[in-house]
């Protein structure tokens, strides 16, 4: 069998004699060929045959595509009311009908889909219903951790030190050049877009304020929340997720290890320290990126620019940034962890639940960012 | 028919960093026969595997695949070769996002032009040949079991009707009852569709029930090739080791225990 066999055709010969009908097939009946024999077959009057003959002898080759073909056209004359007879069949041809007729049941259908507004619906409803799901499933999970956390604190022994070392690495010291690059380039934008609001009234040196106020009390650590979750959060699942498929959680289950202890609690305790780290970072290189915009723009000097930076913010515009941050580190890695411990099944699942892990860790930090904003004001602070 | 190489290997050389896995490694597959391969582990069998299915390259040496050479191929001819065997891998591959039925579509969409509704047919042809129950079409891999999978990849490597069906390690991680049913389904496809099979394998009672020849791979190298009985006979100690350790023991009984039983049978 060369290529050129491949090439060679495949056909239908056709001899109609009124009650009577033969058909010869002729050639190579292979998958290659089957969409274009079944075409041929379906042009064919199944109704008002006696008898039907099914010659073979023409065959080079079969394969079982082209005998379920051949299976499916005497099915079908038979049920039309002819009787079929299958000539000039050697042995192997033989062994195939049979092995097509013995697999000639019909597949279960996946389930037809619903019409279009239906579904609108039902996916709206689906998801609705899964959001609740899942914010109650996290307000367990956050249960769950601080209580294993407090019998961690109750003996620290227990504590994964080494790993929450490796954690604090990974997911503080090595964001530190990313966090700091981005802040000075959004403190510049910030501080030059508002310099050029604020020229109109002629109190563009009010830049200052719009820096220390957005920077150290919002934005700062805001834009750390958000690279954390982007960065640290989505490798949380990852890793967890892949340790879940290849049965490494089970695995440390059945040796009595706590999965919570030994794989949430160091990823935790490692955001709740580290948020805040890369939050006051990223506020001094907003403040400088902004500072350096002030100075080559309205030529103000740096050591105006810390004074005015002196008059314009309070104790409490940094305080609050730190009193945030510790939270929304921690959202972000009991979501990232939890998730990871949710993924099941396939790789595809370890993607799904990767994406999820990041657009819940984002909202949830805008969320508690908005509840600490509404808190704060009516502290007053 | 028999006798007639459509896959030939001649000297491989397979070197990952400084370690050596094959050196002068020959080896032909005839038309028709079930060609079981045995090794001890790290002996590089699946490595062999893939070599012959082009996705590790060697670094010495020549493989002819139905009558083409290996690396002298045109990319239209390659496609062609790829169309005419097909691969069970391990834990059968199965691609995750795709229901079983889909997934032995992929290759009837890929090479070729049909209606869904003639796919949908085949497919069942092929899931009901792999011996899985038409419950299974809608399933995604997921949701089966290993031994279902290893039917899943089965079927669909059976797709395209191919002449050559490579085999790694088929029943491993099968139940006995399981890898016996198979062994079975492996031989009767053989018998139908009359496939050549090439078969990485631990199984000793795989290679007993199933495999006309068999190729030892040791010291880097095809050691011997030979029926089963020509294996017992030899004096290499590893292949003693083998054939003649407890399991191998148990599998000869157990073979002699079903030809006994077969004769009985047709006398009475």
């Amino acid at each position: 069998m060369s290529d050129q066999a491949v090439q060679a055709r495949a056909w239908l010969e056709v001899a109609d004699e009124a009650q009577s009908l033969t058909l010869r097939a002729c050639g190579d009946w292979i998958v290659a060929h089957a969409a274009a024999i079944e075409s041929e077959l379906r042009s064919l009057d199944m109704y008002g045959r006696e008898a039907v003959t099914l010659d073979l002898s023409g065959l080079a080759r079969l394969d079982t595509a082209g005998a379920w073909l051949i299976h499916r056209t005497r099915r079908s004359f038979e049920r039309a009311g002819a009787k079929v007879t299958i000539a000039g069949a050697i042995h192997t041809h033989e062994t195939l009908l049979a092995a097509v007729a013995r697999g000639d049941k019909q597949l279960a259908a996946e389930d037809p889909p619903d019409g279009p507004l239906l579904q609108i619906v039902i996916r709206m409803g689906r998801a609705l219903h899964e959001a609740g799901k899942t914010t109650r499933a996290i307000v367990a999970f956050l249960g769950l951790v601080l209580e294993t956390l407090l019998r961690t604190l109750a003996n620290p022994r227990r504590l994964r030190v080494t790993s929450t070392a490796y954690h604090m690495e990974q997911a503080g010291l090595n964001a530190v050049p990313i966090v700091c690059m981005i802040t000075f380039l959004i403190g510049a934008v910030m501080a030059y877009q508002g310099a050029e609001q604020l020229k109109r009234f002629g109190a563009e040196v009010f830049a200052v304020n719009l820096l220390a106020a957005g920077f150290l009390r919002e934005i700062g650590i805001l834009l750390t929340a958000i690279m954390v979750a982007g960065r640290s959060g989505s490798a949380f699942t990852a890793q967890i997720g892949s340790m879940k498929l290849r049965e490494e959680i089970d695995a440390m289950r059945t040796m009595g290890l706590d999965p919570v202890e030994v794989l949430v609690l160091p990823r935790v305790i490692a955001l709740v320290l580290m948020v805040p780290v890369l939050g006051f970072i990223a506020s001094m290189m907003g403040l400088l990126g902004g500072g350096l915009v002030l100075w080559l723009e309205l030529g103000m000097s740096p050591a105006m620019y810390v004074e005015r930076l002196h008059a314009a913010a309070e104790f409490w515009d940094g305080a609050v940034a730190f009193v945030k941050a510790p939270f929304f580190g921690l959202m972000i890695a009991l979501i990232g962890c939890f998730e990871g411990l949710k993924v099941s099944g396939s790789a595809e699942s370890v993607g799904q639940r990767t994406t999820a892990s990041v657009v819940e860790g984002i909202f949830t930090v805008i969320v508690v960012d908005a509840v600490f904003s509404i808190l704060f004001l009516k502290l007053g602070i | 028919m028999a006798g007639d190489a459509i896959i030939s290997v001649r000297g491989i050389r397979n070197q990952f960093g400084r370690q050596v896995i094959h050196d002068g490694l020959d080896l032909d597959i005839r038309r028709g026969e079930v060609l079981g391969i045995v090794g001890g582990s790290g002996t590089g069998k699946s490595v062999l595997l893939r070599t012959i299915l082009g996705l590790n390259k060697p670094v010495a040496g020549r493989i002819e695949v139905f009558g083409h050479v290996r690396g002298e191929m045109t990319e239209a001819q390659e496609r062609a070769v790829e169309r005419r065997w097909g691969v069970l891998f391990q834990d059968g591959a199965l691609f995750s996002s795709l229901t079983v039925a889909q997934n032995v579509q992929v290759a009837l969409r890929e090479h070729l032009d049909m209606p869904q509704y003639l796919m949908d047919e085949i497919a069942a042809v092929k899931i009901a040949l792999a011996g899985l129950p038409p419950e299974a079409g809608p399933k995604y891999p997921s949701e089966l079991s290993g031994g279902m999978r290893k039917r899943a990849g089965l079927a669909r490597a059976l797709a395209l009707d191919p002449e050559v069906l490579f085999l790694d390690e088929p029943t491993a991680g099968l139940d006995p009852i399981g890898a016996a049913a198979f062994d079975d389904l492996i031989a009767d496809l053989q018998a139908t569709l009359g496939l050549t099979v090439f078969m990485v394998t631990h199984d000793l009672d795989s290679l007993y029930a199933i495999c006309d020849r068999i190729a030892v791979l040791a010291e880097k190298r095809v050691l011997v090739t030979g029926t089963i009985d020509e294996m017992a006979a030899q004096a290499h100690p590893w292949i003693r080791e083998y054939f003649h350790g407890p399991r191998g023991r148990v599998a000869v009984a157990a073979r002699d225990r079903n030809a006994a039983g077969l004769n009985t049978k047709g006398e009475s």
